[in-house]
């Protein structure tokens, strides 16, 4: 390691060239070109853009030596590049940030940064000296991190700085960003751009991954777009469109608003009075909770991930006690009632983590379909065999009304893709036909197509007259889909209003937590 | 009574029966607090007592018996490493077979090459001038052999190198989050490997403290369970290897007592005396491992890309 801090970064052209990347059963990156250009001092930001396993993540996981690629070539600065592990990679000033924060939680900020650096103390660890070369660069990039404090202890948008100053410590002179915005609020967004900024006019290059149209128009220099493992095509931002680059993503004309009839609240259909609930950890994690939604309206909770609307979801579909307050459905108190009382009472959830409170990994498309009511007819008779025509018929209806892409009724539903995953589990509670539904983070890891399809399901639902509770995380769906819209921080509703006065600022700095 | 009881040769037998508990458990925390679960350790501390216990038998060298149940010791460590971090077998199950392996191997060779209960001349205690001659505490402190006191200095040594130097910095990294270790060019498989062979090493060391320095004879199962006390010892000590010589401690100073209430005719049914140390350690285990700072990918093989 150099004694000071690289001024003069050492990648001035990077060419990855046919790349190639098979895993059992896909071919994840198909002969994909790729570059990255320094020009006059000036370095690039280039965003690499794509649905859920399009390959971006793929791709530069191969740069950054933990894929090895199947074939293709790396050049940097003209001379070919071997990697065999993320060490070759570092070793020539490549750096990554991932999208789940390669951090040790345990350790302090400045044991993060020494891990797997050489000491210039040979086998012991020299602190003091990564505590001062952090405090240099976090002066020049405006990057405020404090060394002695403990990874758990800070927020994700701190941790976040401690993984660009850990890259920027260990010379990274090209820096991959595997989606970095999704766990910032607007407003970090944009203190988060300005130093992506400054690196760049340094000379940095920087790969920006993202799913996210308005953020690569408003970041990069140059975009690619990939498809299926496959690259379309390779754009100045300049000449970009959101709506070019969404079709170019989907490889099909899209929407990407909807047409939304005005909303015509009924009822109110789900009240929550005073609720309190623990998190994980047995701290609080809902804090006075109060909230209703009415017949035939989108409610959108907005937030930063962890303020509360994981434990929210979980309290109101039963799966979590509520240690105070009351929860009311239809009309009736289901507070701590179990999940098989809500159904009764006409609740339908559609969880966050599909995978684990979801479905059933190993089962197949029609189990999983039937998993609510298989003790009942058409399903089961008396309660206790299992009708196998009945099932059948059930879930091949559901593939057709829901365009469930699978194999057949018996295909595990693990080898299904996320989208239709989730309109199998949409396919299961809204055919249930419930007057109450809490949707959290409906379309995470959902490409496009599906994603479309589930907001227009949703979108009709509401105008059946369902009251709908949507928690999400993606900003633009709790715009796109909510009559009125609300803020959690910390566990807490700062904030309630109609989605015509929603003004985005203001918004972003309540998801921070301005009152 | 208590005088009786409570002698400075209580505190003395207190601070050599630690011994193989130290050793195996400050192994032991090498190997958790880099995410492997050794449970095997009490048979690689049977083979490590027999080879040492073999060597000394047939050259009457003590530090030929030592490096024969280091060596032995380390052997056994690689092939644990072999099984969890490069097979990544399950590692609770891999250990019952590691001590199955070690409880019957050791037999079956003891057995085969000795035969019958012989004693041998094991390390000798050391003479400390002025020192050993303080009453009560030369008694206690500095009249022991080679080996207590090498593991009373292993642990600050072992705190050192977890907590001071970079491959200290590895383990932590590697047992907590091994995907961040790997992401920032650790090779977690070579760590693993380095800290299990160590506590591999150092379960041999216990074994030999056992029959060449503390007891000087060996017999089938001699060390009967002493090893997964040392497992429970680092969940107690909460993965340090301060705490793990506290609750070494504990337990060497229950099993003086129990040795020394015999030893003087009180009326306990010995069965009682015999389970009390393991008792005591499903209790404290119970209060001592809720809120601690475990190993989160303690178990847990790591495979890239998964």
């Amino acid at each position: 390691m150099p004694d000071t801090l690289p001024t003069q970064p050492r990648i001035s052209q990077l060419h990855m060239r046919g790349m190639m990347k098979r895993f059992p059963g896909v071919l994840a990156v198909n002969n994909v070109d790729f570059s990255v250009e320094a020009s006059n001092g000036r370095g690039e930001i280039h965003a690499l853009l794509g649905e859920n396993g399009a390959g971006k993540s793929t791709l530069m996981k191969i740069l950054y030596g933990l894929y090895r690629a199947d074939g293709g070539t790396i050049h940097v600065d003209n001379t070919p590049l071997t990697l065999r592990s993320p060490q070759d990679a570092i070793g020539r000033g490549i750096g990554m940030i991932h999208q789940h924060f390669m951090l040790v939680p345990s350790l302090t900020v400045a044991e993060n940064i020494a891990l797997g650096m050489k000491s210039t103390r040979g086998a012991l660890l020299d602190l003091d000296r990564v505590r001062a070369r952090v405090a240099e660069l976090s002066e020049r990039y405006h990057l405020k991190v404090d060394p002695d404090v403990p990874i758990w202890q800070l927020a994700v948008g701190e941790q976040q700085r401690v993984e660009i100053v850990r890259a920027l410590y260990k010379g990274a002179a090209l820096l991959i960003l595997d989606e970095p915005t999704a766990v910032l609020t607007p407003g970090e967004v944009d203190d988060f751009f300005r130093v992506l900024r400054q690196m760049r006019d340094d000379g940095h290059l920087l790969v920006f991954i993202s799913h996210k149209l308005h953020e690569v128009l408003a970041i990069s220099d140059r975009i690619t777009v990939l498809r299926d493992g496959q690259r379309v095509d390779t754009i100045p931002t300049s000449t970009a469109s959101k709506l070019m680059l969404a079709q170019m993503m989907v490889g099909r004309p899209v929407v990407l608003e909807y047409d939304r009839k005005p909303c015509a609240p009924g009822d109110v259909k789900l009240m929550l009075d005073n609720v309190n609930a623990l998190n994980d950890r047995g701290a609080a994690g809902l804090r006075d909770v109060t909230l209703f939604v009415r017949a035939g309206e989108i409610v959108g909770v907005a937030g930063v991930s962890g303020n509360g609307q994981h434990e929210l979801a979980q309290t109101i579909a039963g799966l979590r006690p509520c240690t105070s307050g009351r929860i009311r459905a239809n009309g009736q108190n289901i507070t701590n009632k179990s999940p098989r009382v809500l159904h009764r009472c006409g609740m339908a959830y559609i969880p966050e983590e599909r995978m684990i409170d979801g479905v059933i990994k190993d089962f197949s498309v029609a189990e999983n379909f039937i998993l609510h009511d298989h003790a009942r007819p058409p399903y089961a008779r008396g309660g206790l065999f299992m009708r196998f025509r009945g099932i059948r018929t059930a879930s091949q209806q559901a593939i057709r009304d829901y365009e469930i892409k699978t194999p057949g009724t018996e295909t595990p539903i693990k080898s299904l893709s996320g989208g239709n995953i989730q309109k199998l589990i949409l396919a299961r509670e809204l055919g249930r036909k419930p007057q109450v539904l809490i949707a959290a983070q409906p379309t995470r890891g959902v490409d496009i197509g599906a994603t479309e399809y589930i907001h227009q399901r949703l979108l009709e639902e509401r105008s059946k007259g369902t009251a709908i509770l949507l928690i999400s995380e993606d900003l633009d769906e709790i715009l796109a889909l909510s009559d009125r819209v609300i803020v959690m921080y910390e566990g807490r509703i700062i904030g309630e209003m109609p989605r015509e006065d929603v003004d985005i600022r203001q918004l972003g700095a309540l998801m921070a937590g301005a009152q | 009574m208590i005088e009786e009881i409570f002698t400075a040769s209580v505190f003395a037998s207190t601070l050599r029966l630690a011994t193989p508990y130290i050793f195996a458990a400050v192994g032991e925390t090498f190997s958790q607090k880099s995410g492997v679960l050794n449970l095997g350790l009490e048979g690689v501390m049977l083979m490590g007592a027999f080879a040492a216990f073999y060597a000394v038998h047939a050259t009457g060298s003590v530090i030929i018996g030592l490096l024969a149940a280091l060596i032995v010791g380390a052997l056994m460590g690689l092939a644990t490493a072999f099984v969890s971090v490069t097979l990544q077998a399950e590692q609770g199950i891999s250990g019952i077979g590691i001590y199955l392996f070690g409880l019957g191997m050791s037999e079956l060779l003891f057995v085969r090459l000795i035969g019958t209960p012989v004693s041998v001349e094991g390390f000798s205690r050391i003479y400390i001038p002025v020192l050993s001659d303080i009453p009560v505490i030369g008694e206690i402190f500095f009249n022991h052999n080679l080996l207590v006191y090498a593991a009373f200095l292993l642990v600050p040594a072992a705190a050192f190198v977890l907590n001071r130097t970079t491959f200290g910095l590895m383990i932590r990294a590697v047992g907590q989050n091994p995907e961040a270790a790997d992401a920032m060019g650790v090779n977690v498989a070579r760590v693993r490997y380095m800290t299990v062979t160590i506590a591999g090493t150092l379960a041999g060391l216990a074994g030999a403290s056992l029959s060449i320095a503390l007891l000087n004879v060996f017999q089938q199962n001699l060390t009967s369970g002493l090893g997964f006390i040392a497992v429970a010892l680092v969940y107690f000590g909460r993965w340090t290897p301060l705490g793990v010589l506290l609750g070494s401690l504990l337990f060497s100073f229950v099993n003086a007592l129990q040795l020394q209430i015999g030893s003087i005719g009180i009326e306990i049914p010995s069965e009682f005396a015999v389970m009390a140390p393991y008792v005591i350690t499903i209790i404290a285990l119970v209060f001592a491992s809720k809120r601690a700072e475990k190993p989160t990918a303690l178990t847990k093989p790591f495979r890239r890309g998964d």
